[in-house]
C-alpha cells in the first residue's frame, strides 16, 4: 500500500478586490500518495492554479488543511519555463540548489547526471536560446528535480508548446517521474493528456471551485503517454470527462 | 567557407548599403560645414553673429596656445563624470530601495513625478545660495537633473520584470537579497544600460547648465563668457566642443555596454 504524502482538507480560498470578495475555492480534499500521478481537470479560470500555489506556499490558504507528510520537499515548474537568459543550461538547472546554499560537488554531479540522463549534455553550455521548445521544458524539469523534491507541482507545464512536442514532452516528463519514483499533481485543461499521464484524475467545477468527480485511471497495458492514447479505455474516460466538464462551461 | 554565387551577392549588396550610408552620413556634416563656410565668406549670413568654421578653428587654435582649451574640455569632464557617477550610484541605491519597500515607493510616487517633470534650472539661484557659486552648485545641478530621470527609469525596469519569473524564485524558496541579485540585476541590465546613456546626457547637460549659471571655468562658462562679450566664434567654439564630448561620453558608455554584454552572467 502506497504511502500517504500529502493530505489536502476542506482547502477554501477568497479573493479581496475592491468591490467584491470572490469565492476561489470552496471545498477541496484529496490526497496524494507516494509515486501517484495526479492531474486536476476544470473549467478555465475555476482556480487549478490557485491550488498548486497553495500547496507550494506562494500564496495562503483562507480556511482548511495543507498537511504534507514529513515535511516532503515540493517542487513548482510553471507553464513558461521561465529559463534565464543570461545563464547558461547548467547554471539554470543549479538556480535552485544555489539558492538553497547546496551548491557542492555532489549535487553538480547530480545535475550533470540528470542531463546526461535526458538527453542535453550537449547542450550543457549552451544558451537558453539556442534550445527548442521541448528542450527549454526538459531543462525547467530538471531544474525542479535539481532540488530533489518528493513532490512536484506542474502548473500547466506543456500548454505553450506545439502539439507534436507537447505529446512527445509529456511523454519524456512521464518517464522521468516514474524513473525517478517522484509523485506529482498536474494541473491541465487538455483532458488526453491528462489520461494519458495520470494515475488519477481530479475534475473540478467551474468557480467556486469544489470536486465534481475523481476518475482512476485504469488502462490496460498502460505504458507511456503515447501507448496509453491507444488504450481501449482512453476514449470512455475522455467522453466522461468531456461530458462533465461541458456541464460547466 | 564556401557561400553560394547568391549569397555572395547578398553579402555585398549589405555592404554597399552601409558603406552608402556611412558616406552619407559623413557627407551632411561637410556639406553643412561647406556651406557655412561659403555664406559667411560670401558675406550672404552675418560671421559676426553666426560665426563660421574658420573662425572656430582660430578660436580653438588660441585656446590651445593661451593653455585654455584642455584645461576647460578637463574641467567640463571631471564634473560630468562626478555627476554621472554619483547619480548613477544614488539612483540605482534609490531604485533598489523603493523596489524593496513598496510603501514607500507609492508614498513617494507623486513627489517623483513632480520633480521629475519640475524645470531644474529654476532652482539655479537657490542652489547658487545653499551651496556657493562654484562647483559643489554645478554638481547639485547636474545631480538634480539627471537623477530622478535614474530613479525612474531603473525603478520602472525594477518593477516590469517578469511576473512568473518572480513566482519561479519564491517557489525556490529564494529571499529579496537572491531575488535582487540573482533576478532583477541581471535581467536589468540592458534597462540599466539605457538608463546610463540617458545619464551621461542628463549629467552633461546638467554640468554646462551649472556653469552657464555660476562657473569661472568650463565649456559651459566659455559659452557664457563668448555671448556676454559678444565673441560668437567662443561660443561656437564652446558648443561644437561640448558636442564632441558629449559623442565621446555616449561611445565609451556604449563601449562599457558591450564589454558587460560579452560578459557571462553566470555569477549572477
Amino acid at each position: 500500500m502506497p504511502k500517504k504524502i500529502l493530505t489536502v482538507k476542506n482547502l477554501k480560498k477568497n479573493y479581496h478586490t475592491d468591490n467584491d470578495e470572490i469565492v476561489a475555492l470552496k471545498d477541496i480534499s484529496f490526497d496524494l500518495f507516494e509515486g501517484e500521478i495526479i492531474s486536476i481537470v476544470g473549467p478555465s479560470g475555476c482556480g487549478k492554479s490557485t491550488i498548486l500555489s497553495i500547496i507550494c506556499g506562494l500564496e495562503n490558504k483562507t480556511d482548511g488543511i495543507i498537511n504534507i507528510e514529513n515535511n516532503k520537499k515540493v517542487g513548482y515548474m510553471l507553464q513558461s519555463d521561465c529559463l534565464f537568459d543570461w545563464r547558461c543550461v547548467f547554471d539554470n538547472c543549479m538556480l535552485g540548489l544555489e539558492i538553497q546554499n547546496k551548491n557542492t560537488i555532489e549535487n553538480k554531479k547530480y545535475v550533470l547526471e540528470l542531463l546526461n540522463k535526458y538527453g542535453l549534455k550537449d547542450f550543457i553550455n549552451s544558451k537558453p536560446s539556442e534550445l527548442s521548445g521541448g528542450m527549454r521544458q526538459r531543462v525547467a524539469l530538471i531544474r525542479t528535480l535539481a532540488t530533489k523534491p518528493d513532490i512536484l507541482l506542474l502548473d500547466e507545464s506543456f500548454s505553450a508548446l506545439d502539439y507534436q512536442s507537447r505529446i512527445n514532452v509529456s511523454n519524456d516528463v512521464y518517464n522521468i517521474l516514474k524513473d525517478e519514483r517522484k509523485s506529482a499533481i498536474i494541473v491541465t485543461h487538455d483532458i488526453a493528456e491528462a489520461i494519458s499521464i495520470s494515475d488519477r484524475i481530479i475534475v473540478l467545477t467551474k468557480r467556486p471551485a469544489t470536486i465534481k468527480k475523481e476518475h482512476i485511471i485504469n488502462l490496460t497495458n498502460k505504458t507511456n503517454p503515447i501507448n496509453n492514447r491507444k488504450c481501449k479505455e482512453f476514449n470512455d474516460y475522455y467522453d466522461q470527462i468531456w461530458k462533465e466538464l461541458d456541464y460547466d462551461v | 567557407m564556401m557561400y553560394s554565387k547568391e549569397h555572395i551577392l547578398y553579402l555585398n549588396k549589405k555592404k554597399k548599403e552601409k558603406i552608402f550610408i556611412k558616406i552619407m552620413q559623413l557627407s551632411i556634416i561637410i556639406i553643412f560645414i561647406i556651406l557655412w563656410q561659403l555664406l559667411t565668406s560670401f558675406n550672404l549670413i552675418n560671421r559676426f553673429i553666426f560665426s563660421s568654421p574658420l573662425d572656430i578653428i582660430k578660436t580653438i587654435i588660441k585656446l590651445f596656445k593661451t593653455n585654455n582649451l584642455f584645461h576647460h574640455i578637463y574641467i567640463t569632464t571631471i564634473e560630468t563624470i562626478i555627476s554621472f557617477t554619483l547619480s548613477t550610484i544614488l539612483g540605482l541605491l534609490f531604485a533598489s530601495f523603493l523596489w524593496h519597500k513598496k510603501t514607500i515607493s507609492k508614498i513617494l510616487d507623486p513627489y517623483l513625478t513632480i520633480l521629475n517633470s519640475l524645470p531644474k534650472v529654476a532652482l539655479g539661484p537657490i542652489i547658487i545660495i545653499w551651496c556657493g557659486a562654484g562647483f559643489k552648485s554645478i554638481i547639485l545641478m547636474a545631480l538634480l537633473i539627471s537623477l530622478i530621470i535614474t530613479i525612474i527609469n531603473i525603478y520602472q525596469g525594477f518593477e516590469s520584470i517578469d511576473n512568473n519569473k518572480l513566482k519561479l524564485m519564491k517557489a525556490l524558496k529564494a529571499n529579496k537579497k537572491q531575488i535582487y541579485f540573482k533576478l532583477l540585476i541581471p535581467s536589468n541590465i540592458s534597462n540599466i544600460i539605457s538608463t546610463l546613456k540617458v545619464n551621461i546626457s542628463m549629467s552633461l547637460i546638467g554640468v554646462s547648465m551649472g556653469e552657464l549659471l555660476v562657473s569661472k571655468e568650463g565649456l559651459g562658462y566659455l559659452i557664457m563668457y563668448g555671448s556676454q562679450v559678444f565673441n560668437l566664434h567662443l561660443v561656437m567654439t564652446g558648443v561644437l566642443l561640448l558636442c564632441i564630448l558629449s559623442t565621446i561620453m555616449y561611445y565609451l558608455v556604449c563601449i562599457l555596454e558591450r564589454i558587460i554584454k560579452n560578459k557571462r552572467f553566470s555569477q549572477f
